[in-house]
C-alpha cells in the first residue's frame, strides 16, 4: 500500500510550519508522530498534496513545569512520556494511560499532540485532558491562543483547530499531592483502541470523596466529562449503592457507535464498569 | 513528483539513494538498499514483521517515510549479528529454543528483543510479553520466542540459562 504523491516539508521553526501551512491551505497537513495520519494515507482515505513534518522542530519536544503548570510540547512521544520520572512521579494517571496506546513501537513514535489534536474518538489522551483540566496552545498565523480541552472537541475528527493552526503543547494543572487516580481501558488486545474506557481523578478528605473528575473515551463522537456521575460520588465513601449511581449517571451520557468493538448497549454497560472500576482503584489510591 | 536525496547510516554502513517522498522506508530498505530480511507484513502498523531500528528506537518501517530518516542510523535484522560473523545471543537463543516455525516474523522479533535488552537487560517473563507487544507471530504462540529473549537475556548477563518448568 503506498500512499498518493505529496511534497514533503521539514521546517525548523513553529513560525515556518504555520507560514508553510498559511500559504499552502487545505492541501496541506502537519506530520506528527504519523500513526494515524500515515497509515489513512495508505488507505488513500486522506491525501495531502503537502506533509509538513513537525519532527524538524526543536521547540516542541520535552517537559517542563511552569510554576504549578506541567507544560508537554506537542512532540513529545508516548515514549518520552514514560521515560520522564517527573511524569511518573507527579502526573502517573498520564503514565498509566501511555502505557495502554498501541504497542512499544507505536509508543516510539505516536506523539501526544497529535493524539490530542486528531479528534479520533478512540484515542485514549483527549478523555485524560478533559478530566485533568488541561489546555491546549494554539499558534496560528493570527497570533497564539490558549483552549481549555473541555472546548476543544466538537465531533469525530472535529476541533477547535481553525486552518493554519498548530497545537504546539498540552498544559497540564499538577494535581494535589495525594489525589486518587485511574484510567481503565477495556480493549479487545493489545494495539486497539478502547471498546470503553474511563479516567477518574479524585481526593479524599475524612475517608469521604472530596473532589472528583471522570472523563470517557470512544464512548461518543468526542471525549466525554461525566460531570454528574462525578457529583455523585462527592461526600460518599463509594459505597455500592453510590457506584452504581455513578454508573449510570455516565452511561446516561454515553452515545457509542455500534461496531466490531460490540453494539451500543454492550458498550454503554461496559463503560459503566470502567467507571466503577476506575472510581475504586483511584479511591483506593488515594491518601 | 520530485525525487528527494537522502543519506543515512545502516547497518553500519553510509547509504544514499533517490527517494520520492512517498517512498515508505520499509520499500527503501527493501528495494533501494535490497536488505530484504525487513519484512512487510500488514502493512497497516499492526504486525511489526517491518520493524527496525532508528536511532535507539523500535520503529515499524512500513509507517514512516524513507524521507524521514534522513541522517539517521538504523539497524536491521542483517546488522545484528557479532562483529566476526557469529550468531548475536538473541539470533542463538531463537535457534536454541525454536524461536520461530515460518520465520516471517522473526527479523522483526530480534530487532524489537535487542532494543527490548538494550533498554532493561534483565526483563521479567510479563516485561518480554508487552516488550513484543506490538510483534505478532502467527506460528508460535509466543511461548518459545519468550524462551528465546530469556535465553539471550541470561547469556547477555553471563549467567547459565534455567528453563522455567511447564
Amino acid at each position: 500500500m503506498i500512499p498518493g504523491p505529496f511534497s514533503y516539508h521539514r521546517p525548523a521553526t513553529v513560525a515556518d510550519a504555520i507560514k508553510l501551512l498559511s500559504d499552502l491551505g487545505d492541501d496541506a497537513r502537519p506530520l506528527a508522530g504519523g500513526h494515524s495520519l500515515v497509515p489513512m494515507m495508505k488507505l488513500r482515505l486522506a491525501t495531502p498534496e503537502h506533509l509538513i513534518d513537525l519532527h524538524g522542530i526543536d521547540g516542541l519536544k520535552g517537559i517542563r513545569r511552569d510554576g504549578a503548570t506541567i507544560v508537554i510540547g506537542a512532540m513529545t512521544t508516548q515514549h518520552d512520556l514514560l521515560a520522564s520520572s517527573d511524569i511518573a512521579g507527579s502526573l502517573p494517571i498520564l503514565h498509566e494511560t501511555a502505557l495502554l496506546i498501541a504497542d512499544p513501537q507505536v509508543r516510539y513514535r505516536g506523539t501526544l499532540g497529535g493524539n490530542v489534536a486528531n479528534g479520533d474518538p478512540g484515542n485514549d489522551m483527549p478523555a485524560l485532558m478533559l478530566t485533568l483540566g488541561a489546555s491546549y496552545r494554539l499558534e496560528g498565523a493570527s497570533g497564539v491562543r490558549v483552549i481549555a480541552a473541555s472546548e476543544f472537541y466538537q465531533g469525530a475528527y472535529f476541533t477547535a483547530l481553525e486552518p493554519g493552526e498548530i497545537l504546539t503543547s498540552i498544559l497540564i494543572p499538577v494535581p494535589a499531592a495525594g489525589h486518587g487516580y485511574a484510567y481503565e481501558k477495556l480493549k479487545r488486545k493489545v494495539g486497539d483502541y478502547a471498546t470503553a474506557a474511563a479516567a477518574v481523578m479524585l481526593t479524599k478528605a475524612n475517608g469521604k470523596v472530596a473532589s472528583c473528575t471522570i472523563g470517557l473515551t470512544n464512548l461518543s463522537e468526542t471525549p466525554l466529562s461525566a460531570a454528574a456521575a462525578a457529583k455523585l460520588v462527592i461526600g460518599t465513601s463509594l459505597d455500592d449503592a453510590t457506584l452504581k449511581k455513578a454508573a449510570a449517571a455516565a452511561s446516561a451520557i454515553m452515545s457509542p457507535a455500534a461496531d466490531a468493538r460490540g453494539p451500543v448497549e454492550y458498550r454503554k454497560h461496559v463503560g459503566g464498569i470502567m467507571v466503577m472500576r476506575a472510581l475504586q482503584r483511584a479511591f483506593a489510591k488515594a491518601a | 513528483m520530485a525525487k528527494t536525496h537522502v543519506t543515512m547510516k545502516v547497518n553500519g554502513a553510509e547509504v544514499e539513494g533517490l527517494v520520492e517522498p512517498r517512498t515508505l522506508l520499509v520499500h527503501f530498505i527493501r528495494e533501494n538498499l535490497m536488505l530484504t530480511g525487513t519484512h512487510i507484513g500488514c502493512e497497516t502498523t499492526h504486525c511489526g514483521a517491518c520493524t527496525v531500528d532508528i536511532d535507539g528506537m523500535s520503529v515499524k518501517s512500513c509507517t514512516m517515510f524513507a524521507v524521514q530518516a534522513q541522517g539517521s542510523d538504523i539497524t536491521t535484522i542483517e546488522g545484528v549479528a557479532n562483529a566476526d560473523g557469529s550468531l548475536s545471543a538473541l539470533q542463538e537463543g531463537f535457534r536454541m529454543m525454536h524461536g520461530l516455525q515460518c520465520g516471517f516474523c522473526t527479523p522483526g522479533m530480534i530487532v524489537r528483543a535487542q532494543r527490548l535488552l538494550t533498554e532493561n537487560p534483565s526483563p521479567t517473563e510479563a516485561e518480554i510479553r508487552m516488550g513484543i507487544s506490538g510483534n505478532l507471530c502467527r506460528c508460535t504462540g509466543y511461548q518459545n520466542i519468550v524462551k528465546a529473549i530469556q535465553y539471550a537475556a541470561a547469556k547477555i548477563n553471563g549467567v547459565e540459562f534455567q528453563e522455567a518448568a511447564e
